[in-house]
């Protein structure tokens, strides 16, 4: 028996994700008693493999064929199946992202397994319960779900653990096939588009989010969000209405019909805070809110405010980040 | 081509959340049920497609008790010609996963469309679910769905870009924003709606994996410190040393 984590790579490099992911199946293993192997999809090397050792990781399986560098749901599915069944996997543990919800979702029909996603904590195991933490009605609640059987399916929200740090520790990478054949990349992708990151920071990974509403007027003075997001080394994000309007592209949109984020700063300038868009943004651990007018209801949901004039106040804080030095 | 397009009920997006004395159940008093925002992009799609295929069926699924039935009725306003409710709680995504898997085979549909999660469960589950009971792939979440024959070209969503993938039918696509403009009910609909078939049957099995123990609103916010316009400058220093963020 063990716990099998899912670590997604990218560039090379285990995706930030993916550390948290890690450290949370080799915490959940030290509570069962075993320990946790990864394995590992997309492009990776051997020594950022080997480093997840550090997040607690015994063993990284990895299957070096050229056509799993990107996501294929056939193959990716296939993959960790058979990992699992190498490993006697009862718990399995994976990013709560796109690529985790597409193979997480068949897994969980292919092994039997219980399945939970937009998990925040560590599960409660106590005698057969097995019990775990999450996100639920788009951020406004959370739920205890139980779950039976003996294998179970945990998706872990990003940003929601600390990834453990144990310098030096080091995992073994070995390789592993799961013998794919053609028919397993019959939905591969025929092409694949990455978005120009005008700072470098992928929204969903982002730990800082800066974010602009209706209140920013047009998309020309985007450059005061995008200079405060470089400076602070953040994303770049917005409302409903601005996506909608084409100001800025749909990947951009947070909220209830957007995606959710949840970094450790977001910062609101010239958003209203709609319960819709609070709704993605408020498992956020700090909330800074900008807005000219002391009844916005996004104050309610803040840590920190400043009621003034965007055009007037980026600029001060842009110029604050960088005397910071 | 028959599409099969699934929707769930959920509480309006303005809802304050709350839940029963126990805190196992959500409450459902005074609230106001709308089709999942999701998966109307999934409706919405399913009947611009068979306009333009100038023929076929776009068939709607709930799995729900009859309280969902005046969705079900809109979503026939839209547009759908016919609709399926499953008379059951829809306990979990494994039991919801299987009754649209039983109802898919049964009526041999080409196309199964739904929105990308539930806003209220949030489980981003249900579509792989499905695939894997019938076998056939999942495209999710699709930003973009295009049909030319059997051969659908899809615009996956992935972090920090797309993929463009190209399936054959059947398959499963969870869909979101920007595949199209969500339509909303006209008055002719409206009135073509009400004798719409409406077929209801029972749920084929009643497993289910998992199962909530207790909700819990999220901690709430200690307060907001306001820091004036004039010293914005202060406010980088506090979430450095204060916060300790930057
Ligand atoms: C089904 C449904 C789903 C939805 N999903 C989402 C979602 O996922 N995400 C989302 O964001 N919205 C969503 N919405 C929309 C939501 O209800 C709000 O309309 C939207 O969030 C408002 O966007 P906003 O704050 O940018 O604009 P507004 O509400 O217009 O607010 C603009 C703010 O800017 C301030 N402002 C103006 N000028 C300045 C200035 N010079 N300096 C400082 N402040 C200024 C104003 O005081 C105001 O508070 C949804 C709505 C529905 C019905």
């Amino acid at each position: 028996m063990s716990v099998l984590v899912v670590v997604e790579c990218d560039g090379g490099e285990v995706k930030k994700s993916s550390l948290e992911v890690a450290s949370y199946g080799s915490q959940v293993a030290q509570l069962l008693g075993t320990t946790a192997t990864a394995v590992a999809v997309g492009e990776a090397t051997e020594a950022s493999l080997a480093a997840l050792g550090e997040q607690g990781i015994t063993k990284v399986l990895y299957d070096a064929e050229p056509r799993l560098k990107d996501f294929v749901n056939g193959a990716y599915t296939k993959l960790i199946a058979a990992a699992a069944q190498q490993e006697d996997a009862k718990v399995l543990v994976l990013a709560n992202s796109n690529i985790g919800a597409a193979v997480g979702s068949r897994l969980s029909v292919r092994l039997q397994a219980s399945l939970a996603t937009n998990v925040v904590e560590l599960p409660k195991v106590d005698g057969g319960a097995f019990t775990v933490k999450r996100g639920a009605f788009s951020g406004k609640a959370l739920a205890d779900v139980k779950l039976s059987g003996d294998r179970k399916i945990i998706a872990v929200k990003k940003n929601s653990i600390e990834a453990l740090h144990e310098a030096g520790k080091t995992a073994q990478v070995e390789s592993f096939s799961a013998q794919l054949t053609d028919a397993d990349f019959a939905d591969a992708p025929k092409q694949v588009v990455m978005q120009d990151q005008a700072g470098g920071v992928l929204l969903p990974e982002a730990d800082k989010v800066v974010s602009g509403g209706r209140g920013m007027k047009g998309p020309e003075n985007w450059n005061l969000i995008e200079d405060l997001a470089k400076a602070l080394g953040a994303a770049t994000a917005c409302s409903k209405p601005v996506s909608d309007v084409d100001w800025r592209p749909h990947h951009e949109h947070v909220g209830q019909t957007g995606i959710t984020v949840s970094p450790n700063l977001y910062i609101a300038c010239g958003i209203s805070g709609a319960i819709q868009h609070l709704a993605g943004v408020n498992s956020s651990k700090v909330i800074v809110v900008i807005n000219k007018d002391p009844e916005a209801p996004f104050f309610k949901a803040a840590d920190y405010g400043i009621v003034g004039d965007v055009f007037d106040v980026l600029p001060k804080l842009t110029q604050a980040v960088k005397e910071l030095g | 081509m028959k599409f099969l397009v699934c929707i769930s009920n959920v509480p309006d997006t303005t809802t304050k959340i709350t839940f029963t004395p126990d805190n196992k159940e959500f409450n459902k008093a005074g609230v106001q049920f709308v089709i999942n925002p999701w998966d109307e992009y999934a409706l919405t799609r399913a009947i611009e497609l068979k306009e333009a295929q100038g023929g076929g069926t776009v068939t709607v699924l709930n799995v729900g008790e009859a309280d969902t039935e005046p969705n079900i009725r809109k979503a026939l306003a839209i547009g759908a010609d016919d609709a399926i409710r499953v008379n059951a709680a829809p306990t979990d995504a494994f039991f919801v996963a299987q009754q649209i898997a039983s109802v898919a085979k049964e009526g041999g549909y080409d196309v199964i469309l739904m929105g990308k999660e539930s806003i209220d469960y949030n489980g981003f589950q249900v579509h792989g679910m499905v695939g894997e009971m019938l076998g056939i792939p999942t495209v999710a979440p699709a930003m973009k769905l295009d049909m030319s024959g059997t051969t659908a070209t899809l615009e996956r969503e992935i972090e920090g870009g797309k993929e463009i993938v190209e399936v054959n039918t059947p398959f499963v696509a969870s869909c979101q924003q920007p595949m199209c403009e969500p339509r909303i009910p006209n008055m002719r609909g409206i009135m073509t709606a009400r004798t719409k078939p409406l077929k209801v049957v029972q749920p084929t099995s009643d497993a289910a994996r998992t199962e909530v123990a207790e909700y819990a609103l999220p901690p709430k916010k200690q307060g907001v410190k306001l820091i004036p316009a004039e010293s914005a400058g202060e406010l980088i220093k506090l979430l450095r040393n204060e916060a300790k963020v930057i």
